[in-house]
């Protein structure tokens, strides 16, 4: 049964994911976004009944630092990529709130 | 008439944990480096990077659960929530939707009306964004990673609250706490305990809950005060004028004295919270937990019966004393190193407390040792130094931190004992003074404390005032 997602759910998907799709691009990922939802229905299949939830795919647990500084001083490879830098920043469109 | 309405109020409360590290990274927390200088893959971002915990991160976030009264969960996870802002590098914060570390506790405040109990909903662990410099001479924000990644708990209030006093009450109360447990340094003005104010109006007597809005940069006792009784008016306005309150999150501009809405309901929020899949789930032992409940230093309720009892001061230098972490820690060091708690509550509770008002200081920010304290005492108590010289070495030592004792020797401020000297002094100023000696002689009392201020002037303050009088009297 093929999950039918609607062009309102694609704009606002669209939008919460800063994307501009070209009309042919909605229409593949409506169709995508069909395709997955219909895999993960799959699961409605099974009798989940009295399984516990599950958090994490390894049955591990604890996985901790302590609390001891160990990094240096990376500024010029960190910012290396950057597209934009100054003063030892990434430079960024004015962004104010 | 107007009607009258009910202030509701709940906080968010962030608080930047006293780690050494990041939460996800071994990346320094300092404050002040210059940009981008504390920061690597993780706490920037970089594809295939892989957060690990801190582990004193959850240890400090419990230990606040347990001194709050709230239940600690121990089994909590992480999850992602996702947002777009050049100032968080993944475009996700990693915090705590479903599962968070502590819940349900409280914080008792006092009131007018007696003690009141402000619940709390609960408290999750997340991780800090970098910071926006908005460039002065480009169109263009420059963002500095240092903050990114600094372990934060969010403690989040019921909306307990009905007025700025209530506020301002709790959130002294979760700072006194906070600052004593070590699990921050708790400053408002440097960012690294924060609070957002959300806040409804409805009709007094009403059981539904008007419309709330949520307030931002607030960053005094006093910001949030006047921030709450601007939002109060503001929205009192519009319900009478027959309009309605927007849910919407507004920033407070203390200078104006106003409020804007930051956020319009159009964008509105929508996180998509998941699980985080990079990190495992915490599990607290039975063990772990009472590790850290005995590891809880001594709180102010405990300190302040203490105080009382094994030094004998009075209610009211302990309650000073104690309203700050800072001054309770100076009182004991020094109270060790001389062992006068009395002399040492006087210090603070005087001369500090002056100079503090003097310099416009918090407590949290005194610098002085208390050893030094502790030996200015000493010279007092020897009869080294007079109790004017002890003043002004004093304030030596609360702007400078110098050693009183050096500092007595260097610049030659014993008190002179050497009663043949004195006794010359004196002479003099008798001889110089006929006047005051023949007032003294016809009853003036007066007269014999013009002679010992003379006398003292003489001396440049270093005389012992009570080898003076007796000298005085002696000779008139």
């Amino acid at each position: 049964m093929a999950s039918m997602i609607s062009d309102e759910t694609i704009e606002y998907v669209g939008i919460l994911a800063k994307l501009e799709l070209s009309p042919e691009e909605r229409e593949q990922a409506k169709k995508d976004m069909g395709n997955m939802l219909d895999y993960i229905d799959m699961l409605n299949n099974l009798d989940t009944e009295g399984v516990e939830p599950m958090s994490h795919v390894f049955p591990v647990h604890n996985v901790f630092r302590e609390d001891t500084v160990a990094n240096g001083n990376e500024k010029d490879k960190i910012l290396a990529n950057a597209p934009e830098k100054k003063d030892g920043a990434f430079k960024v469109p004015k962004t104010v709130e | 008439m107007r009607k009258q309405y009910e202030t509701v109020i709940g906080l968010e409360v962030h608080v930047e944990l006293a780690t050494k590290t990041k939460i996800f990274c071994s990346c320094s927390t300092e404050f002040g480096g210059a940009p981008n200088t504390h920061t690597c893959p993780v706490c920037t971002g970089m594809p295939g990077s892989l957060p690990v915990l801190n582990k004193k991160a959850v240890e400090y976030a419990a230990a606040v659960g347990l001194a709050t009264n709230c239940t600690v969960n121990q089994c909590c996870k992480f999850d992602r929530k996702n947002y777009f802002y050049p100032d968080n590098p993944q475009n996700y914060q990693i915090s705590q939707l479903y599962q968070p570390i502590c819940q349900d506790g409280y914080v008792e405040i006092d009131t007018p009306s007696g003690p009141k109990k402000i619940g709390i909903h609960e408290i999750h662990m997340e991780e800090d964004a970098g910071k926006l410099i908005h460039d002065e001479w480009e169109d263009c924000s420059l963002v500095d990673f240092n903050r990114s990644g600094v372990p934060l708990i969010e403690i989040v209030s019921e909306p307990d609250m009905r007025n700025a006093d209530e506020v301002i009450a709790y959130l002294d109360k979760l700072r006194l706490i906070i600052q004593y447990l070590g699990a921050s340094d708790c400053k408002l003005q440097e960012g690294s305990m924060r609070a957002d104010v959300n806040l409804s109006v409805r009709e007094t007597g009403a059981e539904k809950l008007g419309t709330r809005t949520e307030m931002k940069n607030l960053n005094s006792f006093k910001a949030i005060a006047r921030a709450i009784e601007g939002e109060r008016e503001r929205q009192i306005e519009l319900l009478e004028m027959g309009r309605q309150v927007i849910q919407e999150t507004r920033r407070w501009d203390d200078n104006k004295e106003a409020s804007y809405a930051m956020r319009s309901k159009e964008d509105a929020q929508d996180y998509r919270y998941f699980p985080e899949p990079d990190l495992v789930p915490v599990i607290i032992s039975d063990e772990w937990l009472a590790a850290i409940r005995d590891r809880q230093p001594e709180l102010r309720t405990q300190k302040l019966i203490r105080y009382k009892k094994e030094f004998d001061l009075p209610d009211y230098d302990a309650e000073i004393i104690t309203s700050s972490k800072r001054l309770a820690d100076i009182f004991e060091e020094a109270t060790a190193v001389c062992g006068r708690p009395k002399k040492v509550s006087n210090w603070l509770m005087v001369e500090t407390m002056r100079l503090m008002k003097e310099y416009g200081m918090e407590a949290d920010s005194l610098r002085f040792s208390p050893e030094n304290l502790a030996k200015l005492i000493q010279l007092t108590e020897a009869g080294t130094i007079n109790s004017s010289v002890a003043k002004e070495v004093f304030e030596k030592i609360f702007l400078e931190d110098i050693d009183p004792l050096q500092y007595v020797e260097k610049h030659g401020l014993k008190t002179v004992n050497d009663e043949g000297a004195l006794r010359e002094v004196i002479e003099q100023v008798l001889a110089d003074n006929p006047h005051s000696v023949e007032d003294y002689h016809n009853g003036k009392e007066k007269a014999m404390g013009f002679l010992v201020g003379q006398t003292m002037k003489a001396m440049r303050g270093k005389a012992d005032p009570g080898m003076v009088n007796q000298i005085l009297k002696e000779l008139l």
